[in-house]
């Protein structure tokens, strides 16, 4: 395999340690660099957009630094590009979270909080008979229902778990775009993909092999959907 | 489908060792902290808590270079504590790639604290720790206080108000420990893990006793905890977290197994 170039966006949000050193343990010959130059992520082969926090302060920082753009050219460069949590969240239309926030508008959809689901704190939790109420953040190892077949599922059970921590959710009418589902209360988008753009609500960094395999995955994957 | 319940083995490190006390003392060696740490990776832990018990403040650079060393072997969520007290520390430790600061007694002396930390870094990586001690007689409603300095401080505070008001503040998560059970290897204290799961919104991860598996079952079942976190009985070999997920499975909970 020759050897990649993979960019991982920084746009001053938190710590990308745990993605970059994720994707160079199962792609030990890419090239994996940490940047918040736009012509580099241009120059880049794959191109990994992540986030973590609150989503006013991402979408800011992302549309301060003219990411937004860059992230428009890379979705439509061909290249695959691989969206995390937040970076999920900010390519839909609108998000409710501190107060509603304008996003991207990559995809048609927007996210939704957990808390503001009516009845949502009636809801008992199944994982056990202990009767308690579900708790926001959802946070911990949720199971994935992949709804279509996909170049990076490959060599993931379905149903697998990976590591999921939010209290907003994403929800679509576009459900074409829905590759992975999960249920906590109700069901939610666990990942959409369209073309050359894979969007996960969990964190692949975080998910031990289920997450490992799903970035090597991203690694090889020719951008083809 | 649903969100499984979480086992998270903690390290509570001295000086770059991993050591365990009963009621925080009689401290044993248990090894390397990243080891550790990878061993439990790989008998699938679903989470790793770093508690740094070194008083002194020249320590915190082995803390930072063992946290590196951990975070770019281990691919599960890793959760520091110990010493954190201001956004620079917090900034530090995540930087180090922790994804997670629990912040123990800075809380109780500046509960805004955790509101600057929530704000700044978002409520998903902010846990309070609590240590938390009965208070109450045996004839009286049941009543915990918070404690500092490992336990040996009484603030007045109530447990449970307390953790209800973590969680205002921008808690995303509560770490209880109970005081009285902490090494004792007798169970959690079930009446205060219930009492502040309830009361509390974000989830909660039971601590301090666990002796055997049964334990950690009741932590979720009886003490309606989120996850459960133990020492010992994982350190020194008489269960791996493949025994306690069986386990806890074979009894209708779900975990990732």
């Amino acid at each position: 395999m020759s050897s990649t170039q993979v960019a991982i966006i920084d746009y001053g949000m938190g710590n990308l340690h745990s993605v970059a050193s994720a994707v160079r343990h199962v792609a030990p010959r890419a090239d994996v660099i940490v940047t918040s130059d736009s012509q580099a992520i241009a120059q880049a082969d794959r191109v990994i957009f992540p986030g973590v926090g609150a989503i006013r302060d991402c979408v800011a920082e992302i549309k301060h630094r003219g990411f937004d753009k860059a992230v428009a050219r890379e979705m439509a460069s061909g290249k695959p590009v691989l969206a995390i949590c937040v970076g999920l969240q900010a390519l839909m239309q609108s998000s409710e979270e501190n107060g509603g926030v304008e996003c991207l508008s990559a995809f048609e959809g927007e996210v939704k909080g957990f808390a503001s689901t009516p009845g949502f704190n009636l809801i008992c939790d199944e994982s056990s008979h202990s009767g308690e109420r579900l708790k926001v953040p959802h946070m911990g190892w949720n199971q994935v229902q992949q709804k279509q077949a996909h170049p990076l599922w490959h060599d993931i059970d379905d149903e697998g778990r990976f590591y999921f921590v939010h209290s907003y959710y994403v929800q679509t009418p576009q459900s074409d775009l829905v590759v992975g589902q999960s249920h906590y209360g109700h069901n939610f988008v666990a990942a959409i993909a369209q073309n050359n753009v894979f969007a996960a609500q969990f964190h692949p960094e975080k998910s031990h092999t289920n997450g490992l395999q799903l970035l090597k995955n991203f690694a090889e994957w020719d951008g083809k959907f | 489908m649903a969100l499984a319940k979480r086992i998270i083995p903690c390290l509570d490190v001295d000086k770059g060792r991993v050591v365990k006390g009963v009621q925080f003392l009689d401290i044993r060696d248990a090894g390397d902290p990243v080891e550790i740490a990878k061993k439990y990776n790989q008998q699938g832990a679903d989470e790793i808590t770093f508690l740094d018990i070194t008083a002194s403040h020249e320590a915190r650079d082995t803390t930072i270079h063992t946290v590196e060393a951990i975070a770019s072997e281990v691919f599960i969520p890793l959760t520091v504590g110990g010493g954190i007290r201001t956004v620079v520390d917090i900034r530090n430790m995540l930087n180090a790639g922790a994804d997670k600061v629990s912040i123990n007694s800075a809380a109780v002396f500046n509960p805004d604290f955790v509101q600057q930390a929530a704000d700044k870094f978002g409520s998903q990586c902010i846990v309070v720790a609590i240590d938390a001690k009965k208070v109450s007689g045996p004839n009286e409603a049941a009543r915990w206080e918070i404690f500092t300095h490992g336990g040996r401080k009484p603030t007045g505070i109530d447990a449970v108000a307390w953790g209800v008001k973590m969680v205002e503040l921008g808690a995303g998560e509560i770490l209880l420990t109970s005081m009285d059970n902490d090494g004792v290897k007798q169970g959690f204290d079930l009446g205060v893990t219930r009492a502040i799961s309830d009361a509390v919104s974000v989830p909660v991860i039971a601590s301090g006793g666990v002796g055997n598996l049964q334990h950690l079952v009741d932590g979720v079942e009886r003490g309606g905890a989120d996850a459960v976190l133990a020492a010992s009985i994982f350190h020194f070999g008489e269960y791996t977290v493949p025994q306690a997920k069986q386990y806890m499975a074979e009894r209708g909970i779900e975990v990732r197994l």
